[in-house]
């Protein structure tokens, strides 16, 4: 069903070109068509769920910043990933899909919250897990796992308990499971246990 | 009771008590522990328990969970506190009625716990100063039963009076333990 779905869009939307994927259909659509392309995939070839709206950040590439949407259709039970890259690396944008899929306001705003892609058109376009004043994305790939230290969001307070946000202590971190075997042994550990808050981390 | 309680002889001093002041106001506190549920996530079920019959903290006389902070003694910090977040848990602090006490229950609150994050306080006692910390991700009820009766333990050790005239000449300056905390910044 989804092969079939892929020509009769390819055939309608001739800027379309199919995405290497490892389980459902994907394609990509250039950041301008993408409402245009989506309005069809909606009223036309029944995607009338949106699961997911993210973003990958491939670094050093450019077009560095690629938004990525997850369709779903609940008549046909088949997935569409659809992929549009960010015209601008420094500032990237990309249209919002409010207007059509009432789901993408809180996965955009997640999105421009971590990641930094602001949605042309997004009603209400503010972050929504970090605070509103805070300046970095944690999500970009430039960003520590840790954190950055900057001052605490509640002046008030910080002035009072002289807190401030501190970078996380990693000691050896990120923790990961190494997810087959007993539970027993899977507990998440450092892979490099190298170092601690105490001893540096080795440079090479 | 504590040795500051001076024994009663009913034949000497008829229908009068003698003790100290200190002994009766930190028995009147520990006993009216008025807890204030700051439940942020996976703790606050376990805290929830602990106030459920089979483990029910009335047993303690700490059974009058208090949702206004107005009303609340004892702040029970129950989950992960993200940054986002700390302002208000301050607020909330700031709103209590003193004296007041803290317990971070479990490891987010305590530590950060699993959340080595950038949009995790690492610990509770960077804003708040905390009285007692309970470990576990997340404690069973009886660890923050445990705590509790720790923390009815350490409310019968202040010397209630000297802070009570200590803080009238200082012109009551809110939360003066405050002093030692958030060093490492």
């Amino acid at each position: 069903m989804a092969e079939s779905d892929l020509a009769l869009l390819q055939e309608r939307f001739d800027y379309l070109t199919e995405r290497e994927s490892a389980d459902h259909l994907a394609v990509n659509c250039p950041a301008d068509k993408l409402i245009e392309f989506c309005t069809a995939l909606r009223d036309e070839f029944g995607y009338d769920m949106l699961m997911d709206v993210t973003a990958v950040d491939w670094d050093a590439q450019s077009p560095r910043f690629t938004g990525i949407y997850h369709f779903l259709s609940t008549t046909k039970h088949v997935y569409l990933r659809v992929a549009s890259d960010c015209p601008d690396d420094i500032n990237p944008t990309l249209p919002s899909l409010c207007d059509l899929y009432a789901a993408a306001n809180w996965h955009e705003r997640e999105t421009f919250d971590l990641m930094g892609i602001r949605y042309e058109g997004h009603p209400n376009l503010r972050r929504i897990l970090m605070w509103d004043e805070y300046p970095y994305h944690p999500l970009r790939k430039e960003f520590p796992l840790a954190g950055i230290d900057v001052p605490l969001p509640a002046a008030d307070v910080a002035e009072q308990t002289k807190a401030s946000v501190i970078p996380a202590p990693m000691m050896g971190g990120p923790f990961v499971s190494s997810g087959d075997g007993p539970m027993s042994q899977t507990e998440p550990r450092a892979r490099d246990e190298s170092w601690t808050e105490k001893k540096e981390k080795p440079t090479d | 009771m504590d040795q500051k309680t001076v024994a009663y002889d009913s034949k000497v001093e008829g229908e009068v008590i003698v003790t100290q002041a200190d002994a009766v106001i930190n028995w009147i506190r520990k006993n009216s522990v008025w807890p204030m549920p700051m439940g942020l996530a996976c703790c606050a079920i376990e805290l929830m328990a602990a106030g459920g019959s089979r483990f029910d903290m009335a047993r303690f006389g700490m059974e009058v969970m208090r949702f206004s902070p107005r009303q609340a003694d004892c702040m029970i910090v129950a989950g992960t506190v993200t940054y986002k977040m700390a302002e208000v848990v301050r607020r909330i602090y700031e709103q209590m009625a003193e004296p007041k006490w803290v317990v971070a229950m479990g490891a987010c609150a305590s530590t950060g716990g699993m959340y080595r994050s950038y949009a995790t306080m690492q610990g509770v006692d960077r804003i708040v100063p905390v009285d007692v910390y309970v470990s576990g991700c997340p404690p069973r009820p009886e660890a923050l039963l445990d705590a509790m009766i720790k923390l009815q333990d350490k409310i019968g050790r202040e010397s209630a009076v000297k802070n009570l005239t200590a803080r009238k000449a200082n012109g009551a300056t809110p939360a003066p333990e405050m002093a030692g905390v958030g060093k490492d910044s």
